[in-house]
């Protein structure tokens, strides 16, 4: 009959009106995002991390520039790391991604075929200024693998069982405590921007 | 209880006491208006302030979430940031707009929704003004919002407003009339149009709301109300999806807000007038007078936003449609029933009306449904 059909939203509203009170848990569904966040799901990918060993001076980059010619928006730059006599050596002097760029494809942790490249879950990525703000150098992007562990502790699992039976067990674990050569790399790499 | 009752009358007499020291009398009497009307001056405004913050927060409830919470406790300084961003707004005059009307709009709408404050009983001996047509008043200085609504929309020559200002026009005219019938019988019963008289014959717990024509007459007017402040779901003046924002869409800034102040001001006076009329004003046991006629305008309030939280708008045939064959007619009866309940004998009136109220509801109900336009068929477009 005419006018039910009113009163039985207005029935709705109140109702929701009334829970949202008495029971907030089910009639609130709005997180308070400062104060709350909501979990991200293990296959959550934002931004690639590079993934190191033991200590940050050992990646698992070799700077093959796959990821680099790969990316398809091309926000990767990488120059390799040389000896004194000018011989490219299996490690990156610079490794740059440009976040601005970046759009979250995740075809750099595909084609990777060492495992050094991962996306992260980080996104409170807001910056004041546009440029180089999001320019993150190799510092910035470096992470240990335990935090890969811990986002993402299936892949984790996957990855570490593939690597183990092709035999491959990154490269020479550093001697706990003394990292091999410390002078040399952890300075910061030239700008490039 | 007796100093809460009466503390506004108490610190306004305290003030003109102060006054009448050094003071000749005619100061005083000058001195006792701008008392009234700084309190209605502050009252309005502050009150449309709460209600920003009252509707958001309710509709956000309605759709299960807080609402403002960010600024201040309970969000509650939400109105001033938003007052703040409204007055520091760049002040848009379209080039091809009537200037003056187009000034003068938002300055007149706010008028009409300050006055009608100055016959609204707040409690008991605070009716700014005592005017024997307290009621007559009332009507007729709400409806000349529609003026000043009309002259922002033709004034800032822009298609949508018009729009907006003939759609206004045509629901404020239309509802105008089942409203004041809908008042008729309050009149009629109580025999004054004084607003304190209205509230003295319902003191005691003998509400209108509670007699069967007072409970249709409130719900009538209380629609016509809604409907005469745009608010939703009569709110097809400024239909946003239809006409971006009505009348008001030319303006910004601070004629804006003094476009939103007079809604939300009107808003209130419709509602404590219908307080006022079928819910005993001030009247109620313990609390204070002027607490009870704000629960009770709070209430009414509350249902408007509720409304708006639940309500999709009208179209424009159901609109005129509701008016003129369901409310006009409806209010017309309702006289009739009223009056049988005032000649009729004590116990008697009540069984009687009744009957009368219901025999009509089911006439007026059928009658309006059998003439609604039937389904439109489209011939030429399959």
């Amino acid at each position: 009959m005419f006018g039910f059909g009113v009163l039985k939203g207005m029935s709705v509203t109140l109702w929701n009106f009334i829970l949202s009170y008495v029971y907030p848990k089910k009639g609130i569904t709005t997180v308070q995002y400062p104060e709350q966040k909501k979990e991200v799901e293990e296959r959550f990918r934002n931004f690639p991390f590079l993934v190191y060993e033991g200590a940050p001076d050992n990646m698992r980059c070799v700077a093959c520039d796959i990821c680099s010619k790969e990316c398809p928006p091309k926000c990767i730059y990488i120059i390799p790391e040389k000896d004194a006599q000018g011989r490219v050596q299996k490690k990156p002097a610079t490794f740059d991604i440009d976040y601005a760029i970046c759009m979250n494809c995740g075809i750099c942790e595909e084609v990777c075929p060492f495992d050094a490249i991962f996306m992260d879950h980080e996104y409170e990525l807001a910056e004041y200024e546009r440029l180089s703000s999001l320019l993150y150098h190799k510092e910035d992007l470096l992470k240990p693998v335990e935090h890969f562990a811990k986002i993402r502790p299936t892949d984790y699992g996957r990855i570490e069982a593939t690597r183990a039976a092709k035999g491959v067990k990154g490269r020479a674990q550093p001697v706990a405590g003394a990292p091999p050569k410390p002078a040399e790399t952890q300075q910061s790499p030239p700008a490039t921007s | 209880m007796e100093t809460s009752e009466s503390i506004f009358v108490v610190i306004k007499k305290a003030i003109l006491g102060f006054f009448h020291g050094f003071l000749p009398d005619w100061t005083v009497v000058i001195i006792s208006i701008l008392i009234s009307v700084t309190a209605i001056v502050i009252f309005g405004p502050v009150t449309m302030m709460f209600l920003t913050w009252l509707e958001r927060k309710v509709v956000g409830r309605i759709q299960n979430r807080y609402g403002p919470n960010r600024a201040g406790i309970f969000g509650l300084l939400q109105p001033i940031a938003d007052g703040v961003k409204m007055l520091t707004k760049e002040d848009i005059v379209p080039r091809a707009a009537d200037k003056v009307t187009h000034f003068l709009a938002p300055v007149i709408v706010v008028i009409p929704a300050l006055l009608v404050f100055s016959v609204l009983p707040f409690g008991r001996g605070m009716a700014a003004v005592n005017l024997n047509v307290g009621l007559l008043f009332f009507l007729a200085v709400s409806t000349m919002s529609t003026i000043a609504i009309f002259m922002g929309s033709w004034g800032s020559r822009n298609k949508f407003s018009l729009l907006g200002g003939m759609r206004a026009v045509a629901q404020m005219v239309s509802y105008e009339i089942p409203m004041v019938m809908s008042v008729v019988p309050v009149i009629l019963v109580t025999g004054s149009l004084s607003m304190v008289s209205i509230v003295e014959a319902q003191l005691g717990g003998k509400w209108f709301v509670l007699t069967p024509w007072g409970f249709f007459g409130a719900i009538v007017f209380f629609l016509c109300g809604v409907a005469e402040v745009n608010r939703t779901p009569f709110d097809l003046p400024e239909g946003e999806s239809e006409i971006i924002a009505g009348f008001h869409t030319e303006y910004s800034g601070m004629k804006f807000a003094l476009f939103y102040m007079a809604e939300f001001m009107s808003a209130f006076a419709i509602a404590g007038l219908t307080a006022t009329l079928f819910f005993g004003g001030w009247d109620g046991p313990l609390l204070p007078s002027w607490l009870w006629f704000l629960v009770k305008s709070y209430a009414m309030i509350f249902i408007m936003i509720w409304f708006r939280g639940t309500l999709p708008r009208f179209r424009i045939d159901q609109l005129m449609g509701f008016a003129w064959k369901l409310l006009l007619p409806f209010a017309l009866l309702n006289i009739f029933v009223a009056a049988l309940w005032q000649m009729l004998p004590a116990p008697k009136n009540l069984i009687v009306s009744g009957i009368a109220e219901a025999v009509i509801l089911v006439i007026v109900f059928f009658a309006s449904r059998k003439d609604s336009p039937k389904k439109r068929t489209y011939v030429f477009a399959d």
